[in-house]
């Protein structure tokens, strides 16, 4: 049913936090995403032309880069931002309640967003009720395709408990990914969000997004800007040394 | 947003044949149109062709067709599988008043009221149809009062001008349906160009930095795409018009769509049978021409939300 299960005091969220302060648009979360749902829960992840021009295909994960401050038009100044964006696991996910068949559901345990394939048309219109770009179409199957927080990941009794996360979380080198209940206060990652004033993705349209976005921290240690001209003309660093100063004169005969 | 033909030909055929249904359904019963089984069958008969065949269009839309059956289940939530539900419903006291008028003769009592069933199914068919695009939050010329009051006054026109065509064999000169074709027209136009008003002054409330949770350091620009091909999303919601073809093709729209349509309506309430026939024939390809290119631009116009992570400044 595409009823919203009803929320109740302690609903578990399962989410991920991102931190924009470590992120180094790596793309390793996306590349590790493509690699464990590629044979996982919605797989095939179909790609097209994948070798030559034109490639193009399913993903659940992409990295964006914006750049924040700064004059108009120039990068100078400005922070970069490198910007991973996934499903978010919205407590009002209306590409679920616009969904003719009933495929798109969110589980009342979790909260978690899923896609039933074999119930889906592929009419699109869960993709055109997502402000985040969070589903993509498989054309070669005909349906349409998500993040499953890694489901089958997270419940896997087969993988050792430390490798119960999200494919993403795992990969990500810089430790800019968290994954954990959002609907417990106390959790790890609720502290998290708490601390660093974890932010929602367009608040304004009132989905609620489960995951979160801690923003960059303002202080920035900015170093002043090089002299160019005092450098050219500085004397070199081996001005300390007698014998480097006479290998210096000797080679600048 | 990407504008599918198959959309674009099934939101106006079945538009126009709902409506056509909707006046049919209501004018009969009240003896507002001739009771004639022979009118019955043409004007039933071109009804439930264009909403079928448009509803048969949509079907091409789907990547899964051959289970398009399970989009009558979400009525509870989905504006799109209560328009599916509202649009096959409405064949069963459609197909009841059809057999009841056209095989007997009976226009009243319980036929009647079948025809007016039908007409009220017809009509929150065409109301779901604008909702499944009003309710979408991401698409701000979409999600805006104008879009369902549009849906149902261009499908009511263009019913009025297919009826208007009809009705001729049987009434030669027809002014009171001529008339409510002339009024039904001015609405339309008038809500069209208030729904163009309203979507060229202006836009969604998200901005690059609410999509992003940016902005407390100043500006926030789109630095670089996350890849460099297309992708699913850029096909479908990133679709972009010209802003010179825009107005050319809101200038076709006017003018085929309603223009047109109006004049040739005046000009067959003056003329002869003869001509007037001829005129609300016209008119009616004018309009069919007129509204497949406005819904188009429908499409064509709309832009998503979407798009502010791939570099627009504004949606």
């Amino acid at each position: 049913m595409t009823d919203l299960p009803l929320a109740h005091h302690g609903q578990k969220k399962l989410g991920l936090v991102i931190d924009l302060d470590l992120c180094v648009g790596c793309h390793a979360c996306a590349t590790a995403c493509k690699e464990w749902n590629s044979g996982g829960h919605m797989a095939p992840l179909t790609d097209f032309n994948a070798y030559g021009e034109g490639a193009w295909g399913v993903w659940f994960n992409r990295i964006h880069s914006f750049e924040e401050g700064g004059p108009e038009g120039e990068g100078a100044g400005a922070r970069t931002v490198h910007f991973p964006k996934s499903c978010l696991h919205c407590d009002e996910p209306a590409c679920v309640t616009v969904c003719p068949t009933g495929a798109s559901y969110k589980r009342a345990e979790d909260g978690i967003v899923l896609i039933n394939e074999s119930l889906c048309i592929g009419c699109k219109l869960c993709s055109w009720a997502c402000p985040y770009g969070a589903r993509e179409f498989d054309a070669d199957v005909g349906v349409m395709k998500k993040c499953t927080l890694c489901i089958d990941r997270i419940y896997n009794d087969n993988l050792a408990p430390e490798e119960r996360e999200p494919a993403c979380v795992m990969v990500c080198p810089t430790k800019a990914r968290f994954f954990g209940d959002l609907g417990d206060p106390s959790s790890s990652v609720s502290e998290l969000v708490a601390a660093r004033g974890g932010q929602d993705l367009l608040p304004e349209l009132g989905y609620r997004p489960v995951n979160k976005y801690l923003p960059p921290r303002r202080e920035r240690r900015s170093s002043p800007p090089l002299d160019l001209a005092a450098l050219a003309t500085a004397e070199p660093e081996t001005a300390g040394n007698a014998l480097l100063r006479w290998v210096d004169r000797l080679l600048s005969r | 947003m990407h504008p599918a033909l198959s959309i674009v030909f099934f939101t106006t055929a079945s538009g126009a044949g709902f409506a056509l249904l909707l006046l049919i359904g209501l004018g009969v019963p009240l003896g507002l149109l001739p009771a004639d089984p022979l009118f019955g069958l043409a004007a039933l008969a071109t009804a439930a062709a264009l909403a079928a065949g448009g509803l048969v269009s949509s079907v091409f839309h789907l990547g899964r067709p051959e289970r398009a059956w399970r989009a009558f289940s979400q009525w509870r939530s989905s504006w799109l599988s209560r328009e599916g539900v509202l649009s096959v419903a409405t064949f069963l006291p459609t197909a009841i008043f059809a057999i009841g008028w056209i095989l007997f003769g009976a226009i009243s009592g319980v036929i009647g009221l079948c025809g007016v069933l039908a007409a009220s199914f017809a009509a929150g068919t065409i109301y779901c149809t604008g909702m499944i695009y009003a309710s979408l939050k991401p698409i701000h010329q979409w999600h805006n009062r104008w879009v369902a009051p549009n849906y149902l006054a261009l499908g009511l026109m263009s019913g009025f001008l297919v009826l208007d065509l009809i009705v001729r064999v049987w009434v030669p000169r027809p002014v009171g349906t001529a008339t409510l074709t002339l009024v039904s027209l001015a609405l339309a136009w008038y809500g069209k160009e208030a729904y163009w008003r309203f979507i060229d002054t202006t836009s969604a409330p998200s901005s690059v930095a609410s999509a992003t949770a940016l902005g407390r350091g100043g500006r926030v620009q789109m630095l670089e795409p996350p890849h460099t091909e297309a992708n699913y999303l850029l096909q479908e919601m990133g679709f972009q018009i010209a802003r010179k073809h825009r107005i050319r093709l809101r200038a076709v729209a006017r003018v085929a769509g309603f223009a047109a349509p109006a004049l040739l309506t005046a000009i067959a309430v003056i003329g002869s049978a003869g001509i007037g026939a001829l005129a609300a024939g016209l008119a009616v390809a004018s309009a069919a021409i007129g509204l497949v290119v406005e819904r188009w631009l429908f499409f064509a116009e709309a832009k998503h939300t979407v798009m502010l992570y791939y570099g627009a400044a504004a949606v």
